[in-house]
């Protein structure tokens, strides 16, 4: 499992702060913790508050890197944040540009924006791309699929492997009116969309998105974990420091065969 | 019709370990030996993706073995005696690249030798040769724990592979390999999920993971070599696959698992061909077999099987 720990995001107060007057202590202790705790890749998200974001992400990037190797997911809609990020990226370590839709009616470009920043990052850059155009986020499984088959289609054209494409299906809270039909969209989604190509691209979901504003989180977060990479998730951005909720993808992945079992199947992570 | 290209990859890679401490790095061994490090299944992907080259060590044991077959008697009588001696022969007439020492001798059912008496044969091997060594235990625990501690101690500091330790049998030993620097033999009964346990107890006590070889059991042909071949398969695919805890290059004992079978060693038996031949090819198949499956120490007995294998090995690896 591609777990991709969410911590480091401008979205949290302490980051927030710790990104306006450049502490460095809290972002890499913050690193630090979610590579033991078993994250693959660490998200840098500089959110919407830091007032001139290309320095902020350039800054955390280098921060990140001064204390761990493991490698970054730059997580910005704008591309020229994520072209920030890469120059100070250690590309040997492998990046994933996070995220693009197929398109934007402001921007019908921008896939291919961030594909060609990916190609040049080098064989270990890859992308995440949403299941979302310039008529927004789709609600039914059938546009989400074919949303997916033209990012990939139009992957392959370029000859990028679909490897290091991630497809994240885009889940939205539960708790909102109406949503609770869509996590099981989701599932039905990851089941077609891992069809599209062989090899597969990745599966990946914003997973802490499911339970915004709902009480019991952690719980709403790690059951649908579980469920969705029983169809084929192979990636999560997730909240690594979350003990149970790691416990419940190793156990996941133990069932489904994917790691193999030994009596202390939970300490894979760690 | 075209062929298909099939070009698997793989995501992780098995550890790259370098067995033996040459003089600047506070050993005396005067060359290593450097295994692991694949990124693909044997003949998969490019040939950068291949390990290194798997390579053989030869058996010597502390004691003279009484119930060896006359092929391999005949092999090893002037030196069996002599541990250091016969690691001598082994390195100097067949090319062996590593020596494991099989301390047998020390078994309680057979000649229930003491820790000194262990020691005085690593020291002796070690005097004799100059490549790294794999000291390899009687089997039994309790006497293992009393002299396979002192045995790591008399070769402290030459970073030698040390085993075994099982899941109701690692503490002492790891903990010991540690302190001398040696690396660790984890050994599982044909069993994936022990193999995996062993490593995740040795690595809780604070052993690295990148300092221990797996050692599944093996099976020699016509004894299980298809359960050994599956698991050893097993093993790579999930190393390859990104499981750090199976990450680990991997050791096959076949030269004691190959002429335990009949078919090596029965005299009368006028329609198998001559009993010359049939020990050493029974020893070869076996190791080319598990070679393909990935594994990156072979252990061997015979002279001849040794060149054959030598042989298939710079075939395929170069």
């Amino acid at each position: 499992m591609i777990l991709i720990g969410e911590r480091i995001n401008g979205m949290f107060t302490n980051v927030k702060e710790a990104i306006a007057d450049r502490n460095k202590q809290v972002i890499q202790e913050l690193a630090q913790k979610q590579t033991e705790a078993g994250a693959s890749y660490l998200d840098v998200n500089v959110g919407t508050a830091a007032s001139d974001q290309e320095s902020a992400i350039q800054w955390l990037v280098e921060t990140i890197q001064e204390t761990c190797s493991t490698p970054l997911s730059l997580d910005s809609q704008k591309p020229a944040v994520i072209a920030a990020g890469l120059k100070a990226v250690n590309i040997e370590n492998g990046v994933i540009l996070n995220s693009t839709p197929l398109n934007k009616k402001s921007d019908e470009e921008v896939f291919d924006k961030y594909l060609e920043m990916a190609q040049q990052a080098g064989p270990k850059g890859s992308i995440i791309a949403l299941t979302m155009d310039k008529n927004g986020v789709p609600q039914d499984i059938d546009t989400r699929v074919s949303i997916a088959a033209e990012i990939v289609s139009k992957a392959t054209e370029k000859g990028f492997d679909t490897q290091r494409i991630f497809i994240d299906p885009i889940i939205l809270p539960v708790k909102v009116p109406n949503a609770q039909v869509q996590p099981g969209n989701i599932l039905s989604a990851i089941d077609q969309i891992k069809y599209l190509s062989d090899p597969a691209p990745h599966m990946t979901i914003g997973l802490s998105n499911l339970s915004q504003g709902a009480t019991e989180r952690s719980i709403i977060n790690r059951i649908f974990l579980a469920m969705a990479i029983s169809r084929g998730l192979d990636s999560a951005i997730v909240d690594v420091l979350d003990r149970d909720l790691m416990n419940a993808v190793a156990t996941a992945e133990m069932l489904m065969n994917k790691q193999i079992y030994s009596d202390s199947f939970l300490k894979v992570y760690s | 019709m075209p062929l298909p290209e099939i070009t698997d990859s793989f995501t992780g890679s098995v550890n790259r370990i370098t067995l033996g401490a040459t003089k600047e790095n506070g050993g005396t061994r005067t060359n290593t030996v450097t295994i692991g490090g694949a990124r693909n299944v044997v003949y998969g992907g490019s040939f950068e993706d291949a390990s290194e080259k798997p390579v053989i060590a030869m058996d010597v044991l502390d004691t003279r073995p009484r119930d060896w077959p006359d092929a391999l008697v005949q092999a090893y009588d002037d030196v069996m005696d002599s541990p250091g001696d016969w690691a001598k022969k082994c390195v100097e007439e067949f090319g062996a690249e590593l020596i494991c020492i099989k301390f047998d001798g020390i078994h309680p059912d057979k000649d229930d030798k003491d820790a000194d008496h262990a020691v005085k044969v690593t020291e002796e091997v070690l005097k004799s040769v100059g490549v790294p060594l794999i000291l390899w235990g009687s089997r039994n625990d309790e006497k293992d724990n009393q002299v396979m501690p002192k045995v790591s101690g008399a070769a402290k500091g030459e970073k030698c592979l040390i085993g075994t330790i099982s899941e109701i049998n690692y503490k002492s030993l790891t903990a010991i390999a540690m302190a001398d620097g040696h690396y660790l033999i984890s050994e599982a009964p044909i069993d994936i999920n022990i193999a995996k346990q062993v490593n995740i107890l040795a690595s809780d006590m604070g052993f690295p993971l990148e300092r221990i070889v797996t050692f599944q059991a093996t099976g020699a042909l016509g004894y299980g070599i298809e359960y050994a071949y599956s698991i050893q398969e097993r093993q790579r695919l999930a190393a390859l696959t990104g499981d750090k805890m199976m990450a680990m290059p991997a050791i096959c004992d076949v030269g004691y698992e190959s002429w335990r079978a009949k078919e090596a060693k029965l005299e009368d038996a006028p329609g198998w061909g001559s009993i010359a031949d049939r020990g050493p090819m029974w020893e070869a198949t076996t190791a080319v077999c598990l070679l393909q499956a990935g594994v990156d120490i072979i252990r061997m007995r015979h002279p001849r099987s040794v060149a054959v294998v030598k042989n298939f090995i710079n075939k395929v690896w170069s």
